[in-house]
This record gives structure tokens, sequence and C-alpha cells, in this order.
């Protein structure tokens, strides 16, 4: 009937979208609450009706048992315009701070592939660390010392001889690739490489996983590319 | 007079930047510039041996920041060159005795009556560094062709970077040209291709340096010396001059590589 959810500024709570009643959901989330009133005490907390249309009366009931807990609402998100505008009256807010619950989903399932990336247009030097939950693209050198550890695909358009770890999360799927790739340590998700003795690294490679080893190819611009 | 602050520093210990101190403030002096050398690494003083002067040292820079005497007095004059001062480090106290604004307050206050103020910094990343760069107008670093000695480089020059005293200038100390040609030691193209900092001069290894270290002569003022020449032409470059760099004798290929190496980038 509800889902609860932790979100940066307190619980988001959902409601299914099913035949029960108004009434019925809120009992269902006043019981839940004082399952757990000593844990949850001075929370806030933001409710996502879905398409409910909800009455300013039935609302401001609801809003007034959440206080009598110690606790308060503060947000109530709907794609009806009717309980948006209800919330506002009452002087909550009608959006999370950052997007709605859906999307904040999709955001923190892509941030885990790496479909982010930062830029960075300068040489890392030894001692530097770049530490990123996506993709990384380097314009300069990566000199030994230097450590990039990515969530997703390290790119560099330069040397690498530092220490790089791609898909630093697990992710099989992620690829270093450099002008030069000759670092002094290579991770692909929790595999681990080193640049073989007297390896001439004139051209540029492209590094990946598989069948579970770390294998670098010279990168073939005839070549269909990875996949 | 205005002078300009020049710190010279390597992250790795033992590369010379004491050596390079003494003889960059000699030849300077030599070349009729008011010079002050400063040793920032308190409590391993080294500096005053080097220049011979040890036993003349009656105050020290932590006394003149505490204001146990004037910056004047902790001054000393070389004893061959009029034009060339030494504050000494003390011995015994550390790195903590001084912060980096004490070192800003002692430049600006010698600016005035200077051309040239170098600072002989310590080794390491820490307090010490952190003083010593401080006041730079410029940074020299120090290095030995060797990995480690280009390792801490780098990670000095990009700390140079981030206190915004760049760009560093390079000097390459104790290259043996020998080596270099049999391929055994690293080779100056490698080092400015990995480091990406101008190149200021290249010093051969040379056993008059040890002796003369250790007279506390700087080899600068041996007119024939190799070494003490690679120093004079860096002091040159330092004032502005076009110098070629030093054509190592040995033989033809690695002269010729070096030539190459060094024209096109001119200075």
């Amino acid at each position: 009937m509800l889902r609860v959810k932790g979100i940066r500024d307190g619980l988001l709570i959902t409601f299914e979208d099913d035949e029960q009643s108004w009434q019925a959901k809120c009992d269902a989330l006043l019981q839940h609450l004082d399952a757990q009133i000593e844990f949850l005490k001075g929370a806030k907390l933001a409710l996502d009706v879905g398409s409910l249309a909800i009455k300013a009366a039935d609302l401001g009931s609801l809003r007034d048992q959440i206080s009598e807990r110690g606790l308060s609402l503060w947000a109530v998100v709907s794609n009806s315009p009717v309980t948006e505008q209800t919330a506002q009256m009452l002087g909550m807010a009608t959006r999370l701070h950052t997007t709605t619950p859906e999307r904040s989903g999709r955001q923190a399932d892509s941030s885990m592939q790496g479909e982010d990336a930062i830029f960075v247009r300068r040489t890392l030097r030894s001692g530097n660390r770049l530490q990123h939950n996506g993709h990384v693209i380097i314009i300069g050198d990566v000199n030994p010392g230097a450590e990039i550890i990515a969530g997703g695909d390290v790119v560099v358009w330069g040397k690498l001889r530092g220490t790089v770890h791609a898909g630093a999360q697990g992710n099989e799927n992620a690829i270093v690739c450099a002008l030069e790739l000759s670092p002094t340590q290579l991770r692909i998700a929790d595999q681990v490489a080193t640049t073989p003795q007297g390896h001439s690294a004139s051209k540029p490679e492209i590094a990946c996983l598989k069948d579970g080893q770390v294998l670098a190819e010279i990168w073939n611009p005839a070549g269909s590319g990875k996949e | 007079m205005t002078a300009t602050v020049i710190t010279i520093t390597s992250g790795k210990g033992g590369v010379g930047k004491t050596t390079a101190t003494a003889n960059l403030g000699a030849a300077l002096a030599s070349d009729g510039a008011k010079v002050v050398c400063i040793d920032a690494d308190i409590g391993l003083r080294n500096l005053d041996v080097v220049l011979g002067l040890e036993n003349r040292i009656v105050y020290d820079i932590v006394d003149a920041i505490e204001g146990r005497c004037r910056l004047r007095q902790a001054m000393i004059r070389d004893k061959r060159l009029p034009e060339l001062y030494l504050i000494p480090a003390a011995q015994t106290r550390d790195k903590t005795a001084v912060s980096p604004s004490d070192m800003v307050r002692i430049c600006d206050e010698l600016r005035a009556d200077f051309d040239w103020i170098l600072i002989d910094s310590p080794a390491g990343i820490e307090r010490g560094f952190q003083n010593a760069i401080a006041p730079a107008d410029r940074v020299l670093v120090v290095i030995n062709p060797e990995v480690s000695s280009v390792r801490d480089a780098d990670r000095i020059i990009g700390l140079i970077e981030s206190e915004e005293k760049g760009p560093a200038s390079l000097i390459i100390n104790r290259i043996k040209p020998e080596l270099v040609q049999r391929g055994d030691m690293l080779d100056t193209k490698d080092i400015l291709e990995l480091l990406a900092i101008e190149l200021i001069g290249i010093v051969p290894e040379d056993e008059h340096v040890i002796i003369s270290t250790n007279k506390g002569n700087p080899v600068v003022l041996d007119d024939k010396d190799r070494a003490g020449k690679a120093f004079r032409n860096i002091a040159k470059r330092l004032q502005g001059e076009k110098i070629p760099f030093m054509e190592l004798t040995v033989p033809d290929g690695f002269i010729n590589r070096l030539s190459r190496m060094f024209r096109p980038g001119g200075e």
C-alpha cells in the first residue's frame, strides 16, 4: 500500500496506486510511523500521492496527525493539479529539491554505470588523485605517481603512465584508452594488470576485460571497435 | 633595487639544492649583483658550510624572526665576494619555528637592498617547503637524472603550480654524459617530456664539486671547472642572457643529440 524511502531531506513516502481509500492509506501510514516513532522522531516527511486528488481538509488533517507525532510533512508530490494546489494552499512544497522520485531513481542508476563524465584539461602529476563515479576524460598526461579512479571508462588523450582503475565499482565493461598506454598499474573492475617490461607504446591502445583478463589492443582505425 | 626571489627546491634530498644555491649565489655576486642566500632548512643547516662561513654565525634566521636581533645582524658577508650575503638557518630549532608569512615578511624587508634573494629549500613537501616557496617569484627545481628524483620533482612541480608560483625551471644536476650515451641514465629528452617545464641548466657530474664543497669554496669561483661553468651559465640565463647549453665533451652522437634537442626550443 505504501513505500518508504530515505532521501536527502528525510523520508519519502509513496502511496501505491491501488484501490484502497485515502483514509485507509493514511491509517497505514500513521501505523507505520507509530511502529518506529522513537527512531523517526523529528524527521521530515515528503509524500508522493501519485494521481490521487486530495481535498484540503483531508490533507490538513493528515498533516496535523503527523505533527502530533513529532514529525513534519513538508512536501506533497502529485501529478494531480488539484492535489498540488491543495498542498500549496497549505503551505507545503510540491517538489522535492532535486527531482521527482522517478527521475532521481534513474539518476542514481546511471551514475553507477558511469553515464556522466568529467573532463580534465591538464596533466596529472605525481601525487594528484582523481576519483569520480562516472567516466573520466583527460586531455594531458597522467604521470607516474598520479591516480585515476573511475566508475566508468577512462580516456586519456596523452601518455598514461600512472595508476588507473576503471569500472571501480565492479563494472566489467569499462575500458581504458590512451594515446600512449603504459600505466604503472591498470585495473578494470577487480582485475589488475601492469605494463609488461620493454613495452613500447607508441600507438594508441584500448584496454578492456576479455574472459576475466585485462587485454590491451592497439587501436585500429579501420576496425569496427569494441562492439 | 627590487630583488627577485628565487627558491631552489627538489622534493628529494641530496640532489644538490644547497650546492646549486651556493654556486648560483656566488656566480650572480661575481657578476656584480647584490645577492643574499637564505638557508630555509631549519634544523639541518648546510648552506653555511658549503659557503665556508659556518664559523662566522652569530645570529640566525629564527633569531631575526623572533626579534632577538635585527635582520641585518643575522646577515653574514661572504669572505670572497663583498656583494654576497648569507642568512643562516637555526640548527637547534625545527621547521615550525618559521611560518610562510615570516618568510614573505623577511624577503619584503630585503627586496629593496638586493638584486637577488636565493632561498635554499629543505627536502620534502611539508612545512619547510611551504616556508621556502611562500615568497618566491621564481622556482628552480633541481633533479638528478634518475627515476626517483624525477618522480619527486613531478610532485613538487604540481605543488608549485597549485601555489601559483609556476612555471618552475629545471636544473638537471650530476649528469654523466657517458652513462646517458650508453642508455644507462635517464635521457634529458625523456625528463623534459615528462616534467614539461623549461630547462635552465645541465650540470655535469664533477668530483671537484665534492672537493670544493668540503672546503667551503663554491666551484663557480674556479674558472676552468666544468660544473662551475654550468652554474655560471645558469646565473647568466637567470639574468636574461641567452647562453647556449654547454656541449658536454663526449663522442659525437651525444653532442649531436643534445644540440638537436635544444636548438629548436631555444629560450
